[in-house]
Order: C-alpha cells, then sequence, then structure tokens
C-alpha cells in the first residue's frame, strides 16, 4: 500500500498570535512551527500501516524552504520519504491544487490529510483534493482500519460517530482518534539520523487560480474584566445571566 | 439568481443551524437586490422556512438520500446552484456541512470561506470576516470567483425572523452509484442527551473536580439548563469522562450561548476551543486561575460548594 501524508507546517499552539505589514501578514517572529496536529495522528497511523501491513509513507507539505525542519521531522517520525512543493500556500485551493498533481502522479492508495490545520482553520483541503481527484473521501474519521483494498472507518458526526464502509483509493480528513495520544510518536536519535539521509524531493508548483486571498488579519477587541459574583450570593450570577446577559 | 442555503435537517425537520442560515441569506439577499432559495432533503413540512425570510424551498424527496451522504448531498446542492443561477451557497459549520462544502466548491469552480462570522464587509469585492487561528484572530478574506461559497460559524449571527410568502417546488436531482461509495454501517448518537455541537449552553467540568465519581455535579447542572456536557483533556485523558466530551483546540469546539467552566484552569489550548462561545461564566478555587482573563463572570469557590448551591437555585428559578 502506498500511503501520503499531507502534512501541514502550523505554528505551535501556545504561539503568540501577531500580525506585521499592517495586519496583512501572520507575524512569525518568534513563533516555534510544528507538524499541524490532526496531520500529526494521521501520520502516526500511517507509520502503524508501514510497520503493522506493510506501506510505504510519503509525506508532501507546500511551502517554502522554512517547512523542511518539519518534513525532517516526519522523516525522523519513521516516514520513508518526503516531498515539498517550492510555494508559498496561498489559499486552500491553492493548496489542493498542488497536492493534487501529486496524488495524481504518485498513485497513491490512500492519501491522509488532516481535517484542518490550525493556522487558517479553512477545513477544505481533503475534500478539494478529493474532488479534483473525483476519489471516495471521508472527512473528520477518528479511526480506520484496511484489509486487502476494504476500508471500514469511522467518522464523527454532531452529537455520535457514523461506521462507514467503502474501497481505496481513499481520501480521509483525520483527526484526533486515529491513534491513541500516548502513541504519537517523538523522533528518537536514531531517527533523526536517518532522516538525513532519506530523499527530500522538491517540486516546483503547477498553476492554481487566485480564488480567495486574506487581505487582512484582526485581534479580537480586548475583553472587559470578569465581573466576579461572590461565591455566597449566587442570585446575584442569576440575575446576570438572566437579565444582562440573556442566556437563561 | 438567488442565494441558495442548504437547510439542514434531522429525521424529516429543519435543524436550529437551518433557520440562522436563512436568516443570514436573508440579509444578504436584501443587499444583493435577490431572494433566498433553500434546498431540503427529506423534509416533512417546509412551510416553517418562510418564517426567516426564505422565498423558495426545493423539495428532494429521495429515499436513497434518507442518511448523510457527503458525495450525493453535495451532488445535489451543486445541481440546485446551477438550477437557481446561484452566485452565493450558503453552508453551516456544522461536521457535515464541513463535509460538503469542498466538494460543493469544487464541482462549482467557487472560491470558499469557511467559519465566517457575520454579514460580508462587502459585496464587491466580496469580503467575508472569518475565525481563524484557533479563534485567536480574524481573517478578512476576498473571494474573488463568481459563485461564493461561504459557511457560517454556529451561533455567530442568530436567527433573526422575517416573514416571506414561501413557493414550494419538488426537486429531482440527477444521482449516480458513485455518489454512494460510502456505505454507512452503523450510526451511534449520544442518546437521551443534548449534543454539544448542537446545545445552547454547555457545563464543563475540569480536572478541579477530582474523579468521575463527582460528575453528578456537572451533569445534574446541566440537567437543569437543558445544557450539554463536556470536559477538558485531561479528563477525558484520564477516562473520567469519553472522548467525545473533550473540548478545545484538539477536541471539539464549542460556540454556545452559554459555557460554564468548573475547575479548569483555562489553558490556552482549552480556550481556543470554546472562545467563540458568546458568554463564559467560571468555577474555580484559584483566583489566579488564567480562566478569569476570559471569562464574562466569575466565581471564586469550591465547585463542591458552589454547584450543589446553584443547582437549587436554579430550579427555584426555573421553577418561577
Ligand atoms: C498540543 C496540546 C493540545 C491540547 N489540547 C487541549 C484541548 O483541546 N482541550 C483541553 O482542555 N486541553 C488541551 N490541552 C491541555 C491543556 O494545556 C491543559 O493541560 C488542560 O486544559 C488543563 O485541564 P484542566 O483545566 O481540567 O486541569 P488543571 O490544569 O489541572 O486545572 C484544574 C483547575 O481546577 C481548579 N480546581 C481545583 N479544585 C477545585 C475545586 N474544588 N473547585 C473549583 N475549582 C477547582 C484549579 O484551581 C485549576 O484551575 C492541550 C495541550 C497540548 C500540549
Amino acid at each position: 500500500m502506498k500511503i501520503l501524508v499531507c502534512i501541514s507546517h502550523v505554528p505551535d499552539t501556545t504561539s503568540k498570535i501577531n500580525f506585521t505589514n499592517n495586519d496583512s501578514e501572520f507575524d512569525t517572529n518568534g513563533v516555534q512551527f510544528v507538524i499541524n496536529p490532526n496531520d500529526e495522528f494521521g501520520l502516526t497511523r500511517a507509520i502503524w500501516f508501514q510497520e503493522k501491513q506493510g506501506a510505504t509513507v510519503t509525506v508532501v507539505s507546500v511551502g517554502g524552504p522554512e517547512t523542511e525542519p518539519t518534513l525532517r521531522k516526519a522523516l525522523a517520525i519513521g516516514a520513508n520519504d518526503a516531498i515539498r512543493v517550492n510555494a508559498t500556500p496561498t489559499d486552500g485551493f491553492f493548496v489542493a491544487k498542488q497536492l493534487t498533481e501529486i496524488v495524481k502522479n504518485g498513485g497513491y492508495d490512500l492519501v491522509i490529510a488532516g481535517k484542518e490545520s490550525l493556522d487558517y482553520n479553512g477545513g477544505m483541503v481533503p475534500g478539494m483534493i478529493a474532488a479534483l481527484t473525483n476519489s471516495n473521501f471521508i472527512n473528520s474519521c477518528t479511526e480506520i482500519n484496511i484489509e486487502g483494498t476494504n476500508v471500514k472507518a469511522v467518522r464523527e458526526i454532531d452529537g455520535g460517530k457514523e461506521t462507514v464502509s467503502t474501497t481505496l483509493p481513499l481520501i480521509i480528513g483525520g483527526q484526533k482518534g486515529l491513534v491513541e495520544e500516548k502513541d504519537l510518536r517523538i523522533p528518537n536519535m536514531r531517527g533523526i539520523m536517518t532522516a538525513r539521509s532519506k530523499p527530500l524531493t522538491i517540486v516546483e508548483p503547477t498553476d492554481a487560480p487566485t480564488n480567495t486571498k486574506a487581505v487582512k488579519f484582526e485581534k479580537p477587541a480586548p475583553k472587559s474584566a470578569v465581573r466576579l459574583v461572590a461565591a455566597d450570593n449566587l442570585d446575584e450570577l442569576i440575575n446576570l445571566l438572566h437579565n444582562e446577559a440573556k442566556v437563561i | 439568481m438567488s442565494i441558495l442555503i442548504y437547510a439542514e435537517s434531522a429525521e424529516g425537520k429543519f435543524k436550529k443551524v437551518a433557520f440562522e442560515l436563512a436568516s443570514y441569506a436573508k440579509k444578504i439577499a436584501e443587499s444583493l437586490g435577490t431572494t433566498v432559495t433553500a434546498l431540503a432533503f427529506n423534509t416533512t413540512d417546509a412551510s416553517e422556512l418562510s418564517k426567516y425570510g426564505v422565498d423558495k424551498v426545493l423539495k428532494v424527496n429521495d429515499s436513497k438520500l434518507a442518511n448523510f451522504t457527503a458525495k450525493a448531498y453535495a451532488d445535489v446542492i451543486q445541481q440546485a446552484a446551477k438550477k437557481e443561477n446561484t452566485k452565493v451557497v450558503l453552508l453551516s459549520s456544522s461536521t457535515n456541512s464541513t463535509y460538503l462544502a469542498s466538494l460543493v466548491t469544487v464541482s462549482l469552480e467557487a472560491g470558499y470561506a469557511s467559519n465566517v462570522v457575520g454579514l460580508p464587509l462587502s459585496t464587491s469585492p466580496f469580503q467575508v470576516k472569518r475565525n481563524a487561528f484557533s479563534n485567536k484572530a480574524f481573517n478578512i478574506t476576498e473571494i474573488s470567483t463568481e459563485v461564493k461559497v461561504l459557511g457560517l460559524a454556529k451561533n455567530s449571527f442568530g436567527i433573526i425572523e422575517s416573514s416571506s410568502s414561501l413557493t414550494e417546488e419538488d426537486f429531482t436531482p440527477t444521482l449516480s452509484d458513485n455518489d454512494f461509495n460510502i456505505k454507512i454501517e452503523s450510526t451511534e448518537k449520544v442518546s437521551g442527551k443534548v449534543s454539544i455541537a448542537d446545545a445552547d449552553i454547555v457545563v464543563s467540568g475540569g480536572r478541579g473536580l477530582k474523579g468521575p465519581e463527582n460528575w453528578g455535579l456537572i451533569e445534574d447542572l446541566a440537567t437543569v439548563l437543558g445544557a450539554a456536557t463536556a470536559c477538558s483533556k485531561p479528563v477525558s485523558d484520564l477516562g473520567w469522562r469519553p472522548h467525545g466530551e473533550h473540548v478545545g483546540q484538539t477536541g471539539k469546539p464549542v460556540a454556545a450561548n452559554l459555557y460554564i467552566a468548573i475547575g479548569i484552569s483555562g489553558a490556552i489550548q482549552h480556550i481556543a476551543g470554546i472562545n467563540s462561545s458568546k458568554v463564559k461564566v467560571v468555577i474555580n478555587t484559584d483566583p489566579e486561575a488564567p480562566f478569569f482573563k476570559v471569562a464574562d463572570y466569575g466565581v471564586v469557590g469550591d465547585a463542591f460548594e458552589v454547584v450543589p448551591q446553584l443547582i437549587e437555585k436554579l430550579k427555584a428559578f426555573k421553577g418561577q
């Protein structure tokens, strides 16, 4: 089985979010970048298939040279090889177009992307790849098992979960659940050493129209201070929630 | 030209998000000088939509579409959009709608903005404000394609009544076997309880509750308020509560009208998931807990003393 894992290079969850250049760009100053958490679950599941059922795992990211450490980390975790599409991701469709080229040329059986990346939260890339390649697609996927070309998977629904079946080739938008959090891999010394010699191919981007663009960023208005209510005056809390906030 | 909304339903009845979308669509239609068409799947009574400004409803009745199937639903939406010559397709941010959105976008050669909060800032150029960076910032996005697809963030607009005279029309889409390549084997719903995604009020507990045996407090408070229950990540990691209840950046997002956090410190990853809730109430023993910085109302106190009292007082208040 050939697996492609799409990796988005995102600010670490604790990063301070600031903007520069007249609020038109994300300020990367002092920001640590990591593998997008949803993708990390997918990558670990892919490595599980590689170890338990025999599969090759390719990781791919659309981004400039600054994303290479993130790809090397994925190689250190166990991916066989990496591809970087040498372009600045402008919008979700642009990224999906680039990844679609890779998918079409690579003959992958399974493509794992995260259901959304934690920077722009677009939640569109996996579905767009599926639509552009006319492939089977499961979004918000929390479990996946494969036997031959038969797939059983679980996806999250609002208020529960659904078990579905389908066949390869398949694209999933994955998330927490694909593996237990305790099973997420941290690169060890040996992994880091071998990652250096694994292939990382750089591919030039294909043309794609600009359908959307981020023109400006804003931070939420500063919040007014919390209204504290004494623990022995809960009638006041009920009063505030009823008359002021109008939520009960 | 009309604006098209996907009016989500379950068991033949519209969901609240359908009315929020209709209200939102009506406002955009007014500014663009057009009408609102809703697409309804296997609903029994579509007339309810007229209360929220919908002018026309396309009714699809097909037993093959009894269960949500993303590809098939996306194909129906695409065909309806073509038929209505729609320039704006509106979807919610529910798990199902998010599943559809990118499929619809590609088939309509559209541009898509998800997590939209509020009306377009301008319609020419078409600019919308959306949540980004896990609700830590907003991003103003310009869509330059002729057809636009918007995913409205839950509870970001509200439900506004505005009556219209509704025309109902049957709509028969063309479907292929390929639309049903993903087969549903079984569905498990959290039964008898309000789900986090649909809830207006969410009561959430953290490690401060000390153990699963104390969850009766959270459940009782949720019952009085008609709320869903939730928890912080360590609580689900420790197995005190099911994983489906974990909210936050790596868990479920909560965009409720009221979020009550009990014994939760307010770590940045937790806040990221609940930030878009309107009113936040925090009950915590530690006055320095970071949650107080983002809360609207707070009680510094022991959950084991405060919550039982609050339950009693709310019962009295509700009984009035
Ligand atoms: C990559 C990453 C992703 C993460 N994603 C998430 C996520 O999605 N969601 C999430 O929740 N966390 C997430 N976390 C974890 C997060 O950083 C915090 O560890 C977590 O939110 C803390 O949970 P807590 O507040 O319940 O527990 P604690 O930090 O232990 O806080 C418990 C609180 O309870 C209070 N308390 C104690 N006793 C009482 C009492 N009797 N009455 C009232 N209050 C009391 C304490 O004062 C304290 O403030 C993530 C972490 C990482 C690194």
